[in-house]
């Protein structure tokens, strides 16, 4: 619960921000310099703590091992990802994902095997950020959470809920409670170090690099891999 | 096991490769591959490379560069990335400052795919059937990658036109996200506040920079 208000009062000081800021480059960022301040504090603590510990994980855990840490969480977001599909009217998707869930609670043992995957039942990527998306929320400002990075108004939002309906946070004791979410945090860390290491090399400025690839990936992701064409090349044809 | 002898059989035979050297770029002018064909053999052509070269599977990005340079730079139209990742300020350069851009990002994404190649470990990657008419000049590759402990694919796109030269690729998209139009807004920025030549700096300066070798695994 905790985390959840944290959450909001972030939001809610964002929205905040957003009557006073000035606008810098991007019009989708409007709160560029509270943004660029977050980011900056998420680097540091990355460099610091997550990115090392992520490392020493991929360097001492086997990757078998790794692999079934990270199915079995993977294997609990898909209970949520159904639950969007439906809210999305994507009903054929929706019972797929939840046979995932079924198939590979048991037969994967808990999830720990993605057995269904290579039966063919691929993995889909929904939150309610998106179902927010699909029924026609605008993404609203771009937004960098603390520790929890790249966001926009309405994906906050949809975050919010989708903390509520996160498994692991039912799962009782807080020892053991918190030692999933750490171990998922590294995890989804570890699993992300190739990608971060691509961005270092690609950036001239980290943070522009950032938030345009994070603004593109989430609209993919609205559409399912499938956005309408955004012109490529804007006012600069040749005059013919 | 081989026979001893006093003649290279390759020497013998080299006559006979240089006349088929000559013949491809004829056979390509007339009839250019099919973008997806092209796009499936040299991907399988580079991977079948880094299988076997334990260098850059150790990190050697200037290797991985080499062979980026000889086998995938010459299907790249980096003008044409570099104008749509400039925008309307693309006007604002001159010809030789176009020149200087389009080098300069050239070498950028080299480098940058180069750091992605050395991280190349086992995936395996399907294509999709294309999904264009004999007619159209510009069409979208679709394949995805399967990676080792990764339920879920992610999705390459490459955007290809058709050039006198062959099919060329101007923008590729790793799961939506576009490798060309991403540099958009660090690029109008940059102009806005330095001017092209502000531009052309800062790249230099991130290309000088010294390779992050052995990617992720340091």
């Amino acid at each position: 619960m905790a985390k959840a208000k944290g959450l909001c009062a972030v939001l809610l000081l964002a929205g905040t921000l957003a009557g006073c800021a000035t606008s810098g480059g991007n019009p989708a960022d409007p709160l560029e310099p509270f943004n660029r301040a977050v980011f900056a504090f998420n680097d540091t603590v990355d460099t610091a703590v997550i990115k090392p510990v992520a490392k020493g994980y991929r360097r001492v855990v086997p990757g078998i091992l790794r692999t079934g840490i990270s199915n079995f969480f993977s294997n609990l977001e898909d209970v949520w990802t159904s639950v969007n599909d439906v809210l999305q009217g994507k009903f054929q998707q929706g019972v797929d994902d939840f046979g995932r869930v079924l198939f590979n609670s048991t037969f994967g043992i808990a999830g720990i095997f993605d057995f269904a995957s290579e039966l063919g039942f691929q993995k889909h990527n929904e939150d309610f950020g998106q179902t927010l998306g699909w029924w026609g929320v605008g993404s609203g400002a771009y937004l960098v959470l603390p520790i929890l990075g790249p966001s926009t108004i309405r994906d906050g939002f949809g975050l919010l809920l989708d903390t509520q309906a996160d498994l692991v946070f039912y799962i009782d004791g807080v020892p053991v409670h918190n030692s999933l979410y750490g171990t998922r945090a590294i995890s989804n860390r570890a699993n992300l170090l190739d990608a971060s290491s691509v961005i270092e090399q690609a950036a001239l400025d980290k943070y522009t690099f950032v938030r345009e690839a994070w603004l593109q990936r989430r609209r993919n992701l609205v559409y399912d891999g499938d956005p309408p064409r955004e012109r490529e090349e804007p006012d600069d044809e040749p005059t013919k | 096991m081989n026979p001893p002898s006093d003649q290279n059989p390759m020497a013998m035979k080299l006559p006979f490769y240089a006349l088929f050297a000559l013949l491809i770029p004829l056979a390509h002018a007339q009839q250019p591959v099919a973008p997806d064909v092209l796009v499936k053999s040299i991907t399988e052509e580079v991977i079948a490379i880094l299988k076997q070269d334990k260098d850059i599977q150790a990190g050697d990005t200037k290797k991985a560069a080499d062979l980026i340079e000889t086998k995938i730079v010459p299907h790249f139209n980096f003008i044409r990335m570099t104008r749509i990742a400039m925008g309307r300020n693309w006007r604002l350069a001159s010809p030789e400052q176009q020149k200087v851009l389009a080098d300069e990002f050239k070498t950028l994404l080299v480098r940058t795919y180069s750091t992605a190649l050395s991280n190349y470990r086992d995936q395996q990657i399907d294509y999709k059937p294309l999904r264009a008419k004999p007619e159209d000049t510009e069409v979208t590759v679709r394949s995805e990658v399967k990676q080792s402990g990764s339920s879920q694919p992610v999705a390459i796109d490459y955007e290809m036109e058709k050039t006198p030269n062959g099919w060329k690729v101007y923008d590729v998209k790793v799961g939506g996200v576009s490798l060309v139009t991403t540099y958009r807004d660090t690029f109008a920025s940059e102009v806005r506040e330095h001017g092209v030549d502000g531009l052309i700096k800062s790249l230099v300066a991130k290309n000088r920079q010294p390779e992050r070798s052995k990617g992720g695994k340091t």
